[in-house]
């Protein structure tokens, strides 16, 4: 069996979460295997449905009043207890700050190996084979993971969810026994950024700025094109980010994210190669740069040599007009 | 306070990572080696922490020799001692391995302690995994991804990042905190801190002398293949005036890319 840990956040389930059930429904249908998806803690009774229209024949909820708020150490709890019951070959999670957080903790508990921020999964000589980025993407390391089970973080927006069908499969509740005094640490509070724009690693489009926008105000220009665009957020370059221009948490590249979005645009970024590590699998790249020379458009798919102040008003006004079509 | 800090010594992020795929590694040659960035946010926060109150800072590698040398620049950043943890020098990517050691090794040396602080992963590996089984492993809990940490008596609250917001983590202590960048601006090494540095001696630990036995340790991540991408190709330079530009550029990503 492979095991997807299901997230949610507000409610709804991730749509990494869905992109990794997708992963493990096709790498199962090579090893023969099925493909179970648990939920951990309160999760609305529809989620089902939606579970087994993309790929899951079981949908585990895994139930104790200690689960309503998220803590790493009940939560990895949850998911050992299962496992050690259904031992699954591997446990996918996405590699969000959940599951970032979680994996680890779990792959410990069930003294696991380990391969975090998956960009691809395969099936060799009948087992798993991890293939992960390291240096930021200077470099990618193919893993086996020599235990029962392989755990696995996989990197969102790059495996493709399932498309819905109209599947069907079988809920199992299951309640968990959380000791009393078990190690304290939880989530009290979730505190929204302002704006609460959408996190660079989530996005499908990003719009990223560096020292050529010359001052924090100007990343409002990036903001106004982002906002046009679903699913959209506004990246920058460490050195934007060191300057104090905008928080480190919209950071790309070696000491800040790796990003696979569908679009990159650059802008006023001359391409230092621990930003190019952190972007370059982007699936298209757009630099607008005003040197002609710099180094962003080695790896750009499409380039504009010009003042960012006049190409970036131009493309907002081209992006208004399609997207009032 | 009675803080640890665990730090990894990695190619600093301007190297150009060159692979050997006969021997499955990454090429050390001509690579400058640095003390992962993140764990400069954990190195000052403890150190900042020890100001505000009392206690000790004891910085911890597992690495090979050669570690001494960040170990060192942690101490001249004012860190009372620092220990290494000698390991062969070959990534093994292999985290549980890694978080066994540090696990034996509070356990066995540093059994009193408040607080382990790690960066949130190392620059490099980029597994991000050593700080949540090392907290699972010492039954400790956990608060990953710091940008603000607090203590009050025997509590901790963190600031962690997630997608598009911070979470308010609350626990108690001892735990595990491990640092992202936002956490503080870390501090350069004064002159006669390199110079008190440099007459410290930093024990080194075996894994022996943990009670581990090579079995305990044989990594179990197996490397198939390590390759660097394919290089991508430079693309089109679209011409024009800033508005004509604009507008191929609108359209191209449109009809050919189908990427808007």
């Amino acid at each position: 069996m492979l095991l997807v840990f299901i997230e949610t956040r507000d409610g709804k389930i991730k749509k990494s979460s869905f992109e990794a059930l997708g992963e493990a429904a096709r790498r199962a249908a090579e090893l023969g295997a099925p493909v179970a998806a648990a939920l951990v803690g309160p999760a609305d009774a529809g989620l089902d449905a939606e579970l087994f229209a993309r790929g899951a024949a079981r949908v585990f909820r895994l139930e104790s009043p200690a689960f309503a708020a998220y803590s790493a150490q009940d939560y990895a709890l949850a998911l050992k207890t299962l496992a050690d019951e259904v031992k699954p070959a591997a446990v996918f999670l996405s590699a969000t700050a959940m599951g970032k957080d979680l994996a680890p903790r779990l792959a410990a508990k069930l003294d696991a190996a380990m391969a975090s921020d998956c960009t691809k999964v395969a099936v060799e000589g009948g087992s798993l084979e991890f293939t992960r980025p390291i240096f930021a993407g200077k470099a990618f390391a193919t893993l086996r993971l020599k235990s029962a089970p392989a755990i696995a973080t996989l990197r969102p927006n790059v495996f493709a969810a399932a498309a819905p069908c109209g599947g069907t499969g079988e809920t199992i509740v299951k309640a968990v026994a959380v000791p009393d005094g078990a190690v304290a640490g939880r989530v009290a509070e979730i505190l929204k950024e302002s704006g609460a724009e959408i996190d660079v690693g989530e996005a499908e489009v990003i719009i990223s700025g560096g020292r050529g926008l010359k001052g924090p105000e100007n990343f409002a220009l990036l903001r106004e094109l982002a906002a046009l665009i679903p699913r959209a957020a506004v990246g920058a370059s460490r050195s934007a980010v060191d300057s104090g221009w905008i928080g480190h948490s919209h950071q790309v590249g070696q000491t800040g994210k790796t990003v696979s979005p569908n679009l990159y645009v650059a802008v006023g970024i001359s391409g230092a190669i621990q930003h190019l590590a952190g972007m370059s699998s982007s699936k298209v790249i757009v630099a607008v740069n005003k040197d002609p020379e710099a180094p962003i458009f080695k790896v750009a798919d499409y380039g504009i040599v010009g003042d960012l102040f006049q190409v970036v008003p131009a493309l907002k006004d081209e992006l208004k007009k399609i997207f009032a079509e | 306070m009675e803080i640890l800090v665990f730090v990894k010594r990695v190619p600093d992020t301007e190297s150009k990572i060159r692979v050997n795929p006969e021997t499955r590694s990454v090429v050390e040659d001509g690579l400058n080696f640095v003390i992962s960035p993140f764990d400069e946010f954990a190195v000052e926060e403890a150190l900042r922490l020890r100001e505000a109150g009392t206690g000790k800072v004891t910085v911890l590698s597992v690495g090979p020799d050669e570690t001494t040398v960040i170990l060192k620049k942690c101490l001249a950043m004012g860190a009372d001692e620092a220990v290494l943890i000698k390991d062969a020098g070959r990534e093994t990517y292999d985290g549980l391995r890694t978080a066994k050691l540090i696990a034996a090794a509070v356990r066995k040396r540093f059994p009193q302690f408040d607080l382990l602080l790690f960066g949130k992963q190392s620059v490099g590996a980029d597994n991000g995994q050593v700080p949540s089984m090392t907290a699972e492993l010492l039954g400790l809990p956990q608060a990953n991804v710091a940008v603000k940490l607090e203590i009050d008596g025997g509590r901790g609250v963190v600031r962690r990042e997630i997608e598009g917001a911070t979470e308010k983590v609350e626990f108690s202590l001892p735990a595990v905190v491990s640092a992202q960048k936002g956490l503080n601006e870390p501090r350069y090494e004064t002159l006669k801190g390199i110079m008190a540095a440099k007459k410290k001696v930093i024990p080194v630990i075996t894994p022996e002398e943990l009670g581990l036995t090579n079995d305990d340790i044989a990594p179990r991540v197996e490397v198939v293949k390590i390759e660097t991408p394919a290089a991508r190709q430079a693309g089109k330079i679209i011409p024009g005036s800033p508005e004509e530009a604009a507008k191929a550029l609108v359209g191209l990503l449109r009809n050919e890319a189908k990427v808007l």
